[in-house]
C-alpha cells in the first residue's frame, strides 16, 4: 500500500534469488482505498495470500474470520522472533490472545519540536512530564502573542488526544471491550489537558486541512511543538531550508509523571485464510522481516523497523531524529483492539471538538462518550454472549 | 389487444433493465434497511438480525440524523433561491441585447460545471484559506476582520453554499437562457408599445412566461441540493463540529466507513421519503397558484 507497495519491487529481486520457485506478483493499492478494497476481495472471495494490513484493521479482519493464526509458524520460524520486536507493537497483533500477524514497520506518535525557540523561552531540554510541558506551552504562547500558538493539536485528528488518554493507567474500554470506560480520571485527566491546551491559547481551534503547510508553519514559529509521527522527519529534512535544519528535533512524549507512552501503530504482514500458498507467503513474509531486509526497507521509505536488532544498524543508530522514536518505541500501548476502534476514536474526536468549542463539560463529554461508545458495541456483546470468541 | 402486446414487446427490454438494475436494487435495500447489516453479517450472515423499523426508530432518536437534516435543510434554503436567483440574473444578462460577446460569457459561466469538482475544491480552499486567502483578503479591504471560512462552524455551511452555487448556477443558466430564447418578441414590442418600462416587462412579460421552466429548475434543483455529499467531502469531510454533515454524508459514514449497510439504507430511505414529500408539495403550489 502506498510508498510501501512502491519500493517492495526493489526487495523482491533477492527474494526471487533464494527461492527461484515461487513468482510473486505486487498489487499496489493507494491507502485509501486499500480498507474498501480489501473487504469487497473478502466478499469476492478474492484475498491475497500475504497482505500489508494497518494494525488497528487487524481486529476487523479477524472478526470477519478473514486472517489466518500465525502462532504456531512463528514458534517454528528461525527468523521471527518475538522477544526481538517492540512489546506493544506485537501486542497489537494479538487478538482474544491469538496472533494473526507480524509488525513490518512501526508508527508512533511524538513531538516535533522548534529546539530554538524552546531555548529563547528558557528552556533547554525537551519537557519530561505534562507539568513541565505545559509549563513550557504558557511560556513560549506569552512570549509569541496572540497571533501564534505553542502547539499544534489539529482537530481533525484523533491520535493527540488518544495518546494522552493511553497514557493513563485505566483501559479504554472495559468488560473485554463490551463498554465504553470513558468517566474516569484518567481519561478526564486528559481531555482537560487537552482541553485546557485550547482554552488557553496554546493551540489553534484548527483543523490541519485549515493549515496549508504544516511543515512551514512550524519553520515559521506558527506553533512550537507539533505531535506527529515518523514519516514527518523526512518531510521536514525536504521541506525546510538548509539554514533551519538546525532548528528543529524530536523528543518522546511527556507523560502526566514520566516519560509518557504513545500509541503502537504502523503495519503488519498478515496472511489470509483462504490462501492457496501458505508455505509460500510465508517464506515471502519471513524474508520481509528478516533484519538485513527490513534495513534495506527502511533506507528506501524512511519508515522505522519494529525489531531491535534492526535499530542497530548505523543509518538509524546515527540519526538523531530516529532516536526520540527508538526511545519511545519501548513505551508504546495498543489502542483498544476491537472492530470498532476506528468509529470510537472518531466519536472521541468529535466529542473533544464539542468540548474544545465550549459545548460540552470534560464530564458531560466523558458521558456522552460513553453512551455514544456502548450504543456502538452493542452488536459486539450480543456476538460474545452467543459465545463467538471474536 | 393485439395491439397492446406489441406495446408491453416494445417497453419490456427497458422495463427489464428499469426492473433489474433500479427497482430490485432499491427493493433489496429496502429489506436491508429492516436488518442489523453490518460487518459481522458480513462475515457471516448468520449474525444477521431482523431488526424491523429499529433503525428508522434509531435514526429519528440520534442526534447526528436531526443535525445532518438540519444542515441540508440549510443548504437547501439558503443555496436554493441564491442558485435559481443567480442562474435567472445570469441568464437574463446574457439574453440582453446589450452584451457583448454572449457566447463568450454562456461558456465562461458553464465551465465550473464542468469542471472536475475535486480539482476546483482545492482552489476554493485555497481562496477561503483564514490568512493567506484572496477572499478575506478582499474582505480586508471593507474593513472586515479575517473569517475562518472552513474552520468556524458559523461560517463553514455559507462557505460550502457559495462554492455550490458557483459550481452549479451555469447549469440552470443555460436552462434559462433556452427558455428566455423561447419567448416571441413581439409580445415585448407589444408591451413597449403600451408603454411598459424594462421592470414591467420583466414582471409581466418574461417572469409568467418563465413560470414552468422555473418549476422545473426547482424541482430539479432542490432534489439535487439535499443530495449534497462532494462539496462537504472534498473541503470539510464533514466538519467543523459536523456543522457540513450533511444526510448523504452520514449515509456514506454510516455504509462506506462503519459497514452498518442496514443503517446506511434505513438514512438513505428517509432522504427518499423527505425529497419525494418535497417535490410533491413544490408541485401542488405551482398547481394551486395555476388555478389561482
Amino acid at each position: 500500500m502506498g510508498r510501501e507497495g512502491e519500493v517492495i519491487a526493489s526487495l523482491l529481486p533477492e527474494f526471487a534469488r533464494l527461492h527461484p520457485d515461487i513468482e510473486v506478483r505486487v498489487q499496489q493499492l493507494p491507502w485509501s482505498a486499500a480498507h474498501q478494497k480489501l473487504l469487497t476481495a473478502f466478499v469476492g472471495e478474492a484475498t491475497p495470500d500475504l497482505c500489508q494490513l494497518g494494525n488497528s484493521w487487524i481486529p476487523e479482519f479477524v472478526a470477519l474470520g478473514a486472517l489466518e493464526p500465525l502462532q504456531s509458524r512463528v514458534e517454528r520460524s528461525p527468523v521471527v522472533k518475538p522477544a526481538d520486536y517492540f512489546g506493544g507493537i506485537w501486542q497489537t497483533n494479538l487478538v482474544a490472545g491469538r496472533l494473526y500477524g507480524v509488525p513490518w514497520y512501526v508508527d508512533t506518535r511524538l513531538l516535533f519540536y522548534r529546539r530554538d525557540l524552546l531555548a529563547q523561552a528558557g528552556f533547554p531540554s525537551p519537557p519530561r512530564t505534562w507539568d513541565e510541558w505545559r509549563h513550557m506551552l504558557a511560556a513560549i504562547k506569552a512570549r509569541v502573542g496572540p497571533d501564534r500558538y505553542s502547539v499544534l493539536l489539529p482537530l481533525n485528528e484523533f491520535e493527540p488526544l488518544l495518546v494522552l488518554a493511553l497514557q493513563q493507567p485505566e483501559p479504554l474500554l472495559r468488560d473485554d471491550g463490551r463498554f465504553g470506560n470513558f468517566e474516569t480520571a484518567g481519561f478526564h485527566r486528559a481531555l482537560e489537558f487537552y482541553a485546557e491546551a485550547f482554552t488557553n491559547g496554546w493551540a489553534p481551534p484548527v483543523a490541519n486541512t485549515q493549515i496549508a503547510n504544516v511543515w512551514d508553519e512550524l519553520g515559521r514559529g506558527y506553533y512550537s511543538f507539533y505531535i506527529s509521527g515518523p514519516w514527518n522527519i523526512g518531510e521536514f529534512k525536504r521541506r525546510l531550508p538548509p539554514e533551519q535544519q538546525g532548528t528543529w528535533m524530536t523528543a518522546p512524549m511527556p507523560g502526566p509523571d514520566g516519560p509518557g507512552a504513545s500509541l503502537a501503530g504502523g503495519s503488519s504482514l498478515v496472511m489470509f485464510q483462504r490462501s492457496q500458498h501458505k508455505e509460500e507467503a510465508w517464506l515471502l513474509l519471513e524474508f520481509l522481516s528478516s533484519p538485513q531486509v527490513q534495513q534495506r526497507f527502511y533506507d528506501l521509505t524512511g519508515d522505522l523497523p519494529p525489531r531491535r536488532s534492526t535499530w542497530e544498524a548505523p543509518e538509524l543508530a546515527g540519526n538523531v531524529y530516529a532516536r526520540a522514536f527508538r526511545e519511545q518505541l519501548e513505551r508504546v500501548k495498543p489502542a483498544p483492539r476491537v472492530p470498532q476502534l476506528e468509529r470510537i476514536v472518531t466519536e472521541m474526536r468529535l466529542m473533544a471538538e464539542r468540548v474544545v468549542h465550549g459545548d460540552l463539560t470534560v464530564d458531560e463529554g466523558a458521558a456522552e462518550l460513553d453512551r455514544t461508545v456502548d450504543a456502538i458495541l452493542a452488536k459486539r456483546r450480543w456476538m460474545l454472549a452467543r459465545g463467538s470468541t471474536r | 389487444m393485439r395491439a397492446g402486446l406489441a406495446g408491453w414487446a416494445f417497453v419490456a427490454p427497458a422495463l427489464l433493465i428499469i426492473g433489474v438494475f433500479f427497482f430490485l436494487p432499491v427493493l433489496a435495500a429496502f429489506a436491508v434497511s429492516l436488518t442489523d447489516f453490518d460487518l459481522y453479517a458480513l462475515a457471516d450472515l448468520r449474525n444477521l438480525r431482523f431488526v424491523g423499523i429499529e433503525n428508522y426508530l434509531e435514526l429519528l432518536k440520534s442526534r447526528d440524523f436531526w443535525r445532518a437534516l438540519g444542515n441540508t435543510c440549510y443548504f437547501v434554503l439558503a443555496g436554493v433561491p441564491l442558485s435559481i436567483g443567480v442562474s435567472l440574473g445570469a441568464a437574463l444578462l446574457l439574453n440582453s441585447r446589450l452584451t457583448r460577446w454572449p457566447a463568450l460569457f454562456r461558456t465562461l459561466y458553464f465551465a465550473p460545471v464542468v469542471a472536475t469538482l475535486v480539482a476546483v475544491a482545492l482552489v476554493w480552499r485555497y481562496l477561503l484559506h483564514t490568512r493567506y486567502g484572496l477572499l478575506n483578503w478582499a474582505l480586508g479591504f471593507l474593513g472586515v476582520h479575517p473569517i475562518d471560512w472552513l474552520g468556524d462552524p458559523r461560517w463553514a455551511m455559507p462557505a460550502i453554499i457559495l462554492f455550490a452555487v458557483w459550481k452549479n448556477f451555469g447549469y440552470n443558466m443555460i436552462i434559462f437562457v433556452a427558455a428566455l430564447q423561447a419567448i416571441p418578441a413581439d409580445l415585448y414590442e407589444a408591451a413597449r408599445l403600451d408603454g411598459a418600462n424594462g421592470w414591467q416587462e420583466l414582471r409581466r412579460v418574461t417572469l409568467p412566461l418563465l413560470r414552468p421552466t422555473m418549476l422545473l429548475v426547482a424541482v430539479l434543483t432542490v432534489a439535487g441540493y439535499f443530495q449534497l455529499f462532494a462539496e462537504p467531502y472534498v473541503m470539510t469531510e464533514g466538519g467543523p463540529l459536523q456543522s457540513t454533515m450533511s444526510v448523504l454524508y452520514l449515509m456514506y459514514e454510516q455504509g462506506f466507513k462503519w459497514w452498518n449497510l442496514g443503517s446506511a439504507s434505513a438514512v438513505a430511505f428517509l432522504l427518499f421519503l423527505i425529497v419525494l414529500a418535497v417535490t410533491a408539495l413544490e408541485l401542488r403550489f405551482s398547481r394551486a397558484r395555476d388555478a389561482a
